[in-house]
């Protein structure tokens, strides 16, 4: 299972040999026991889990707020990240949302693993995937805020503490991608 | 008290605490990545059978964590009731659960992993990460064409022991074998149907042990009780109770009844006959052994709101303050001489005279009322202006620790 990426190079500045290829990942258990390691962390400091889109609504929210705020100001859904003069940037999330990005850099930049490429199933265009990148996240966003949490906000973090609500959501992702996955093979395989 | 978690804003201002929140952030990109979450690929091969690294990760974190939480829990660090549980809204959150299943199998990443895809260049990562927030601004734009629905199924902060009725240590247990069960499947899988011929390492064995000795740990150890965490914090709160610190007098509750800005909340905790005979308007009746059922209600209080606990003396009042102090919601007093000395105070003289029990055992109603008068006695709400009433203000309105609000809000 690590042989997966052996090949790929990196454009990172290479200091050593080592990171000038590509290296491989953690084993799945291993990273998952790191995983938990740092959620169980984000709880026991802050009392928070992890997420992501809400912080990434957030920063669609700030543009928002900057283009029209009168329309922030009337809509409920929006009034209580940006309404007024609150900044929707002050918020735990946005955070946690942008050192994601800060640690997913750093990690693939030391394991040489940060490189410009279109990562695509053997029979699907360029074209193809990046179209349905694009409307897969569409649904991702829509969806995330629908359920109030996306993977990580609610089925990783409210899944270790238990909720009915995260569990449930939780079985509903993977139930809704493994009913869609055998029409879409293609894609993928 | 238990330590954890943190006050976060007291303890390093603000807006300095929210480089916590950034190591936090920092930590779980790196990890995302380091697990090969930034690459399309892999993560949808979940969805084929053929690579199920994304169960086994995330399973992974779910029960390391889980099992965690709760021993730190059992154990008196933690306080898990200032810790953030989504909110169940069950609909919505089934069908938000659908629509991204949908868009994981197209897209090939979660919000989270695609901002790691993104931050590894990855083209595909990139314009994911752009549908994301496209599909989050659509959501803002047209969450009000459905939003009774979307509030709709709401349960509160509702866990799988409250769901089964069982001990959080019988949950973890199971959850934790369960888990493990998922792997077993998913590695048959990976064989048959992934070809996958790499050995596995042995130290995974101990591991999937260790998990199941923890998760028995938690099942022993148990969650605190209500006499736990008072027991916890008892040295600490003690002292206001003697100092008679946190008993508010009749006037000074008067006060906060008639204050527009505060948040006042009645609680009385007497039985239902002595209610009905006489209560203070807006009190609202929650007996002693069902106090647990507010306790989730009362966190969720913004900060100017506060409590005043009462019964026909002090009491069942007193026990009911610890009661809700060891369960962490703040603001809470007791109303000085309880209802016995709410009526001694704003009932008319004559009323007085001639209803008052010469020999009342304590905690009963001292004054005989003809009728179940319920709120409906001029002594229920009485104006403030008629009474000139001298007291020292007890009352001070504490900061809330722990999250107001989590998840991905």
């Amino acid at each position: 299972m690590t042989t997966y990426t052996s090949t790929h190079k990196t454009s990172a500045p290479a200091q050593t040999r080592a990171s000038r290829v590509a290296r491989p990942y953690l084993h799945p258990y291993l990273a998952g026991i790191l995983l938990g390691l740092v959620l169980f962390g984000a709880f026991f400091f802050t009392g928070n889990g992890l997420g992501a889109s809400g912080g990434m609504n957030r920063l669609v929210v700030v543009v928002e707020d900057f283009l029209y705020p009168a329309h922030i100001d009337r809509t409920p859904y929006l009034i209580s990240m940006a309404g007024g003069d609150r900044n929707p940037l002050e918020s735990w999330v946005v955070f946690v949302t942008i050192g994601t990005v800060i640690g997913g850099f750093v990690s693939g930049s030391i394991h040489g693993r940060v490189k410009l490429e279109v990562v695509k199933g053997p029979r699907t265009s360029t074209r193809t995937r990046l179209f349905f990148a694009f409307v897969g996240g569409a649904l991702m966003g829509y969806g995330a805020r629908m359920a109030r949490g996306c993977t990580s906000g609610q089925a990783l973090s409210g899944g270790a503490v238990l909720s009915v609500g995260s569990w449930a959501f939780m079985l509903a992702v993977f139930a809704g991608a493994y009913m869609l996955a055998y029409f879409v093979r293609k894609l993928w395989n | 008290m238990a330590p954890f978690p943190l006050n976060l804003v007291e303890l390093l201002g603000s807006p300095q605490y929210f480089l916590v929140y950034l190591i936090i952030g920092f930590a779980f990109g790196a990890v995302l990545e380091m697990a090969g979450f930034a690459v399309s690929t892999k993560l949808a091969a979940q969805f084929y059978f053929k690579d199920l690294t994304v169960l086994k990760v995330m399973f992974t974190g779910i029960i390391t964590a889980m099992a965690l939480v709760f021993l730190a829990s059992g154990l008196g660090l933690l306080d898990y009731n200032l810790v953030y549980v989504n909110e169940t809204y069950l609909v919505p959150g089934i069908v938000g659960g659908l629509v991204m299943g949908a868009g994981f199998i197209l897209g090939g990443f979660c919000p989270g992993t695609s901002l790691v895809s993104a931050a590894t260049l990855k083209i595909d990562g990139i314009v994911f990460a752009l549908g994301a927030f496209f599909g989050i601004f659509l959501f803002g734009e047209t969450v009000g064409l459905f939003e009774a629905w979307w509030n709709s199924t709401y349960m509160g902060r509702f866990t799988l022991m409250e769901l089964f009725s069982v001990d959080t240590g019988v949950v973890v247990l199971a959850v934790m074998l369960m888990a493990l069960a998922a792997f077993a499947l998913s590695e048959l899988a990976e064989r048959k149907i992934g070809k996958q011929t790499a050995k596995q390492p042995r130290w995974r064995y101990g591991a999937a042990g260790a998990g199941v000795a923890l998760a028995a740990v938690v099942l022993f150890v148990g969650q605190p009780t209500n006499a736990d965490k008072w027991a916890a914090i008892s040295a600490e709160r003690q002292p206001a109770l003697d100092s008679r610190a946190v008993f508010a007098h009749p006037g000074e509750v008067l006060q906060y009844m008639n204050d527009r800005k505060i948040i006042t909340l009645l609680v009385d905790v007497r039985g239902e006959a002595d209610y009905n005979l006489f209560h203070i308007r807006d009190a609202r009746h929650v007996p002693y052994d069902q106090l647990n059922s507010i306790v989730e209600e009362f966190h969720a209080l913004p900060e100017n709101a506060v409590v005043f606990v009462m019964s026909n003396d002090e009491a069942q009042a007193v026990e009911a303050w610890r009661y809700l102090v060891a369960e962490r919601v703040v603001n809470v007093y007791i109303l000085e001489g309880g209802v016995n000395g709410w009526l001694n105070t704003f009932g008319e003289q004559d009323f007085r005279d001639s209803a008052l029990i010469a020999d009342a055992a304590p905690e009963t109603l001292r004054y005989q009322l003809a009728m179940a008068y319920g709120d409906r006695h001029p002594a229920a709400a009485p104006h403030a202006d008629r009474f000139n009433l001298a007291f020292e203000p007890h009352v001070v309105l504490a900061i809330k620790r722990g999250p107001a609000s989590g998840g991905c809000g």
